[in-house]
């Protein structure tokens, strides 16, 4: 019985539809560790070994890893959500209303998107500390730093296009105050200083961000389109560059 | 007292009651780390070359770690329900307006500075201060251990930045400040009638100044005078300072400004609080 079973064990593992999908064994060895990060998509960015101290939580706070996986929860979420939501004026508190009250789970997966939102914006300021305090921006990793602080702004930036979405007072006023900054630009802005006289408040670079000269149905549509489209791709981009600097600077940073 | 106890328990304060427990435990973590490495010297080579393989290793801590935040995610996710008020009307505007909780640090240097300031010109500076950090602190020690002896001066101004700066600011936004923007402490209701008499001053109005032109000319004065403590403690210490000589006169005249900069929101507040100075410099194209 036993060897039947082994060898009709044998005979699927080294059948070729086996061998397509699955190119290495489980034995246990070095080599086969090393392939199973080499040969495999969602792992590769991992170098096959890394320095001990790596793996210490005291070390790296699991800050850069968690913020990661925040904004997977989001896009997966994010993603759910857009099936149920309707960027105007006249659907969006309603549908965000139809979520909450009649989808199943509708009101726990907004929870998910939004507190996810939230801790990405906390590990992301507490990884950028962790980095700061262990030097991990000195030579050779001083562009990658650069990059990360593109990055902490592109989640500034996601989380607020996010706020303006369900459309309440909470999501108005928020980003009616966030943007009201924008005024106050020097030179580009009606209100700042060095203003030139043509400079109005409808083609200043507020009315740039909020498409109009207050925040209404267009603003709404346009940081529609960058909260779900534009901001993540740039994210997405700029996190793929990140991830393969860390890993092509030498690893995590260590005492060199 | 009970207002403030509704404000701290608000579904969207959430992150900033975490940050508070939070920050601390984390600068306690490094402070220890720091204190070990300082006591007992940085961890030699033979202990950086101790490689593991990144399967199993890696991926079991990354796997666990996952499997806790989406525990704690999940929980937070079924415990409180995320915020959603009447819908937007902008002939309706709430007292006090708040920007989301993490640009309330911005929005507090309002209070000290006027919006081009405040708004877009300091937090451009903290964009650029914050890339230009690598390539202006030119100390080679200090790169992947925890350390405080090796980089006080680095350390001091990042953490003041980012913990005062920053994080207090932020969390000053949030919980103390009510209608009108006022300040309120926690134990005091919020009163959307609440008049504060306007007794701010300008500088110069301080110093007996009540014409214009003298005032413009007085405020760029001082500020000039500010800004050049920089190149004047280059010019009395670069002869004996080695490390200013290694820093080089282009990243000293960054690092001096961009230091210098900070130090204004502080001085500001100081300012404002305590001889009620209104602006440092008034004049007819823009206020300081």
């Amino acid at each position: 019985m036993n060897e039947e079973r082994k060898g009709l064990k044998e005979k699927i593992t080294n059948s070729d539809i086996w061998r397509s999908i699955f190119r290495h064994g489980y034995e246990d060895t070095g080599r086969r560790y090393t392939l199973q990060v080499l040969q495999n998509v969602w792992l590769h960015l991992h170098p096959p070994r890394i320095s001990r101290h790596a793996l210490n939580f005291r070390f790296t706070w699991c800050m850069g890893g968690i913020t990661f996986l925040m904004f997977l929860v989001t896009a997966v979420t994010g993603v759910l959500l857009m099936f149920y939501y309707r960027p105007t004026a006249e659907y969006a508190f309603h549908d965000v209303q139809y979520l909450e009250f009649d989808i199943p789970f509708g009101m726990l997966l907004r929870n998910m998107h939004r507190w996810a939102a939230h801790g990405m914006v906390i590990s992301v300021m507490l990884h950028m500390f962790r980095v700061f305090l262990t030097g991990s921006y000195k030579k050779p990793r001083e562009f990658n730093w650069a990059v990360g602080v593109i990055l902490l702004l592109v989640t500034f930036f996601l989380s607020f296009t996010g706020y303006l979405l369900p459309w309440d007072q909470l999501a108005f006023w928020a980003v009616t105050v966030g943007t009201n900054m924008a005024r106050a630009t020097p030179v580009l802005g009606h209100e700042g200083p060095f203003a030139p006289q043509d400079i109005t408040q409808s083609n200043d670079v507020r009315f740039a961000l909020l498409a109009g000269t207050i925040v209404g149905p267009s603003t709404l549509l346009r940081f529609y389109i960058l909260h779900c489209v534009a901001v993540p791709l740039l994210a997405s981009v700029l996190m793929a560059l990140h991830f393969w600097r860390v890993r092509k600077d030498g690893g995590i940073s260590g005492p060199l | 007292m009970e207002h403030f106890i509704a404000l701290v328990t608000k579904p969207d304060n959430v992150p900033i009651v975490a940050i508070l427990f939070l920050i601390p435990y984390f600068i306690y973590l490094s402070y220890r780390q720091a204190r070990q490495t300082d006591k007992t010297g940085v961890p030699s080579d033979a202990a950086l070359n101790d490689k593991v393989y990144v399967w199993p290793y890696l991926c079991r801590n990354e796997f666990i770690c996952a499997i806790i935040v989406m525990l704690v995610l999940g929980v937070w996710s079924i415990m409180i329900d995320a915020p959603l008020e009447e819908p937007s009307d902008p002939t309706k505007t709430p007292n006090p307006s708040k920007a989301p909780w993490y640009f309330l640090a911005l929005q507090e240097m309002l209070v000290y500075f006027d919006p081009w300031i405040a708004g877009v010109v300091l937090p451009g500076l903290i964009i650029a201060g914050l890339i230009a950090i690598p390539y202006i602190d030119i100390n080679p020690k200090g790169k992947g251990y925890y350390t405080i002896k090796e980089r006080p001066f680095a350390l001091a101004v990042f953490s003041f930045g980012f913990i005062i700066l920053w994080i207090v600011l932020m969390v000053v936004g949030t919980f103390l400040r009510g209608p009108g923007w006022n300040f309120f402490a926690p134990w005091e209701a919020w009163d959307p009638h609440l008049v504060v008499p306007l007794t701010n001053v300008n500088l110069s109005y301080l110093f007996g100044i009540r014409d214009a032109d003298t005032a413009n000319f007085f405020g760029f004065v001082v500020v000039a005078g500010y800004f050049a403590i920089g190149p004047v403690f280059y010019l009395w210490k670069h002869k004996s300072s080695r490390f200013l000589q290694e820093l080089g006169l282009v990243r000293y005249i960054i690092v001096s400004f961009l230091f210098l900069t900070m130090l204004a929101l502080p001085i500001k507040m100081i300012l404002r609080v305590v001889l009620n100075v209104k602006y440092i410099w008034v004049s007819p194209w823009f206020n300081i």
